[in-house]
């Protein structure tokens, strides 16, 4: 991560960080806050015995009204997790098991994150039957084809808010409307929505909602669920122990980690709305830089949609090469968690797209850090190298000489 | 902040401030997600797989047996809980004086249809072996036992007990959180005796609250707690907590360096302290097993321990009247009740739990507090029982 | 996933990129994978009369390791005969690039691609296969 100078002036950070959605730099106003409690205010919250358990204690419930009010929620809805896939095992298995008796069945989405889709695995290997809706090809569930997804033994459905991929914004203010109407536990994944889209829990008929903190410049290990009190949503603890969190979930409270939670979110609540425009701006520019590069497809729609992501494929050019070309650019081609793995993007395929655009995409996730000379760079950056690579790909060539390759039959190998 | 002296080792530790230095470029500048393959990624990568090498190498273990988790809880849950899932129910073993991250797993199972028997304790907390050995001759399919009590700080005899196990075809788990850093842990030759599956937690060492592990033999299949994205080889999915990972190897590298040198401070400090509490009338509980070097749980006849400890708080003395995380129920330790200790004694219990950096001179303050208090206290309750 | 620096060097430097008109004389092109697999190689050799293939060019949609694949066949088969060219197996090119496991396809195919252009050649020529 060295450093160069730009301009003359200008100090530009490389590798330029456009990952924002796999994980936030901590901001250093929440690493100052959690200082103290890695260092003097060292008790163990469930200490209740002495004053440096009751301050670590103290410090605690302070962190959990914060992250209660930027999605207004009542303090005693929200369960401390180590994370937002923990968050989403815990709300699936736990809903699931508590309501068993009532049905068996889950609707959920072919885009969700990883941690709703295997969790679904696992239930459906302990007798579940889980149904997976198609989307939209802009990436939006189609709210008919969840009603008609929906049987009188479902008893739970999981829709994420903000697609990590894609960025876009599924309809759940309605899908909340028809779970409520029918008595169904409705989850919503908002890893990455909370502090990027406004969150009204006192309007959005959610049950349990996952909530994350490294995605918004907070700590890594720390998450949340919010577990509605009223109408009272009940669930299964999936780890026992010292009955931490009203039994919910067990384990030692890491004090440090939920006071730079409370703090990032905080500063969401508080920078929200102005953050937004800057982002928006950012990405904007981003759009505008690259948009007349013939064959360039962005992924997913644009309206419905966080001003943070910009997923786009541009073709005839091979997702991982790119990034290895772009290696002054922090970018991520698929999902952060599936990166190690070289299967084509799962959500992008959901969306229609063909294998070879699937494989052709970047996923570019703006944050609050971000600078528009680091954007001038990143558009100066990407039209030399997907130029060279076009150079290079022979579909290219093909393409420009007429060929149309959907005709062409492949050689399987 | 008052001028606490800190007595409750064993339900955290203070951060050790090498530990914090190592933690803290993880919490600003290096921030990427390790299964990013960019440069910050591959750098917060690299640093999980470090952590994961020194904590291997703290305890006797392969890199490759070191699975990363949020808690020491969590590690208990996953074996126990893990573990059963993939078996069709039959019974299940632990000892009566395990923590009820153990517990309270293992009842759960327990209401799955899994037949829970607790290995029975004698009145110096450790776990008989005869009656160990007619338990695990019905061969129970995971038999778990701690090596250190974390109220008492009482030893079991892990190596025997899990040898008994392998002989009887039964997995072994056991709860070291309380033993890292205190005693030596040698993964390799508990494994060699039985031992499958380990518990270890950083903040119990001088490391960060946040981060914990399974040591794992992987010689039985087990289902993961959590699902989703296959992180920490499909045991445990969810972004890693790098700065506390990080902090967590670090941790273990400086105990595993000064574990002779703090637990001799400590032993020596404790064995003041005890002497000093028997002279104030004081039963030790466990004395006549062998215990982790700084703990010592005792209790004062006739004083409920919440009392005592609460008027030791004022006095500047932070100690705990249980284990942390039960503190808040009112019912006698279940440590205290399976060694045979009346209830009423048992309620007065106070756990001191001591660390390389406490003093001699706090030692002695913290008697001549006690003594003041006690003798305080006794004249209250003489009042009462008068009224 | 980390490259090893032979991967790199063909990487940032590729060896031979480009195309030779298909009707010029000695000309062969090979052309294996999919799109949807997520390579495409194309590899053409310009053999002389003396049937010896006198230089090679590349195209390649792919990771960084098809690309260094491919570039390094064209360097491998110049000079070389016909029959030496299709003695070059995937297992040297994954040695010589140190290739992770995940990666031994792109040497696959950069072999194909070599029995590819040969075959084309013979075909076009009128040899036998």
């Amino acid at each position: 991560m060295k450093e160069k100078m730009k301009g003359g002036k200008q100090m530009l950070k490389y590798p330029i960080y456009l990952d924002s959605s796999a994980t936030t730099r901590v901001d250093p106003r929440v690493a100052e806050k959690m200082i103290p409690y890695l260092v003097e205010i060292y008790g163990n919250p469930a200490s209740n015995s002495h004053t440096l358990g009751w301050e670590a204690e103290t410090a605690v419930e302070t962190a959990r009204e914060e992250v209660a009010l930027l999605i207004n929620a009542d303090p005693r809805e929200i369960v401390w997790t180590s994370g937002a896939t923990e968050s989403d095992n815990l709300a699936l298995k736990g809903a699931a098991a508590f309501y068993s008796g009532r049905g068996r069945h889950i609707v959920t989405v072919k885009t969700e994150h990883k941690a709703i889709l295997d969790t679904c695995r696992d239930l459906e290997r302990h007798g579940y039957e889980v149904t997976y809706l198609d989307v939209l090809p802009n990436g939006l569930v189609d709210l008919e084809n969840f009603k008609k997804a929906l049987r009188p033994d479902t008893v739970l459905a999981s829709v994420m808010l903000v697609n990590n991929e894609i960025g876009v914004i599924q309809p759940v203010e309605e899908i909340g409307e028809i779970c409520r109407e029918k008595g169904i536990v409705f989850h919503v994944d908002a890893a990455q929505a909370a502090g990027k889209v406004g969150i009204d829990l006192s309007m959005l008929k959610a049950d349990l909602v996952s909530l994350s903190a490294h995605k918004i410049y907070g700590p890594k290990g720390i998450g949340a669920l919010f577990i509605r009190r009223k109408p009272r949503v009940r669930i299964e603890a999936q780890m026992h122990g010292g009955g931490h969190e009203r039994g919910f979930r067990s384990g030692t409270l890491p004090t440090h980690q939920i006071v730079g939670m409370g703090e990032a979110f905080r500063l969401a609540r508080m920078e929200m709305a102005d953050e937004n425009r800057h982002i928006r701006a950012l990405r904007d520019k981003l759009l505008k830089g690259i948009a007349d590069i013939p064959d360039v497809y962005v992924n997913g729609d644009l309206e419905h949609r966080v001003p943070h992501n910009l997923n786009v494929s541009f073709a005839y050019v091979e997702g991982e090469s790119m990034l290895m070309s772009l290696k002054n650019l922090a970018v991520s081609s698929g999902s952060a968690c599936t990166s190690a793995s070289l299967e084509p993007s799962y959500v992008l395929r959901a969306l229609g797209r063909d294998d070879e655009l699937a494989h052709s995409s970047i996923r570019f996730t703006l944050g609050r850090f971000n600078t528009e000379e680091e954007i001038d760079y990143a558009v100066k950056e990407l039209r030399e190298k997907i130029g060279k690579l076009r150079d290079m790909s022979p579909l290219w060539e093909m393409v420009q000489s007429g060929v149309d390759l959907s005709r062409v039959q492949w050689a399987a190998h | 902040m008052s001028a606490s002296v800190y007595f409750d080792h064993n339900a955290t530790t203070p951060l050790d401030p090498a530990v914090l230095e190592t933690m803290l470029p993880w919490l600003s500048e290096c921030f990427g997600n390790p299964s990013s393959r960019h440069e910050y990624g591959r750098a917060a990568r690299r640093a999980v797989d470090d952590a994961r090498e020194k904590v291997a190498a703290a305890v006797g273990a392969q890199p490759s047996e070191v699975i990363f988790l949020s808690s020491g809880s969590e590690a208990n849950n996953l074996f126990i809980k893990g573990a059963l899932e993939r078996l069709t129910p039959g019974g299940l073993a632990i000892g009566a004086t395990e923590h009820s991250c153990v517990v309270r797993p293992a009842e759960q199972m327990a209401r799955r249809g899994w037949r829970l028997w607790k290995l029975p304790v004698g009145p110096d907390g450790r776990i008989d072996m005869a009656a160990c050995a007619e338990i695990v001759a019905r061969k129970p399919s995971l038999v778990s036992v701690m090596l250190a009590n974390n109220e008492t700080g009482v030893l079991q005899d892990v190596s025997s007990f899990a040898a008994l196990a392998r002989r009887n075809d039964c997995l072994f788990h056991t709860d070291a959180i309380q033993a890292l850093g205190k005693i030596p842990l040698d993964f390799r030759a508990l494994n060699a005796a039985g031992v499958n599956a380990m518990a270890l937690s950083a903040h119990k060492l001088g490391g960060p609250k946040g981060a914990a592990a399974l040591i794992f033999d992987k010689r039985a299949p087990i289902e993961p707690l959590v699902a989703g994205g296959g992180h920490e080889r499909g045991l445990r999915a969810g972004t890693e907590n790098v700065a506390a990972i990080v902090g967590f190897g670090e941790a273990c590298e400086r105990a595993a360096r000064n574990l002779s040198r703090n637990a001799e401070k400590t032993r020596d400090l404790r064995q003041r302290l005890e002497k000093g509490l028997i002279a104030l009338g004081a039963p030790v509980f466990g004395r006549e097993a062998e215990r982790l070097p700084n703990t010592v749980c005792f209790a004062a006849p006739g004083i409920d321990g919440e009392t005592l400890v609460s008027w030791l708080d004022r006095a500047g003395f932070a100690v705990s009247s249980g284990s942390a995380c039960s503190s808040d129920s009112p019912e006698p330790s279940h440590v205290l009740l399976a060694m045979g200790v009346a209830p009423d004694l048992a309620r007065g219990a106070v756990r001191v739990s001591l660390g390389a950096s406490n003093t001699t001179d706090q030692v002695d303050a913290f008697l001549e507090a006690a003594r003041m208090t006690l003798s305080q206290l006794k004249k209250l309750t003489a009042i009462a029982v008068c009224q | 996933m980390t490259y090893s620096s032979k991967v790199m060097d063909h990487y940032e430097n590729p060896r031979n990129v480009g195309s030779f008109a298909k009707d010029e004389e000695g000309v062969a092109t090979g052309m294996v994978g999919a799109p949807a697999c997520g390579d495409v190689m194309k590899l053409q050799i310009k053999v002389n009369k003396e049937g010896i293939i006198e230089d090679a060019r590349f195209k390649t949609y792919g990771c960084g390791s098809a690309i260094a694949s491919s570039s390094l066949v064209t360097e491998w088969v110049k000079g070389k005969t016909l029959n030496q060219a299709l003695e070059i197996k995937n297992t040297q090119i994954a040695d010589e690039l140190a290739l992770p496991p995940v990666k031994i396809h792109c040497s696959i195919l950069a072999e194909d691609a070599i029995k590819a252009a040969v075959a084309d050649y013979r075909k076009k020529s009128g040899e036998p296969l």
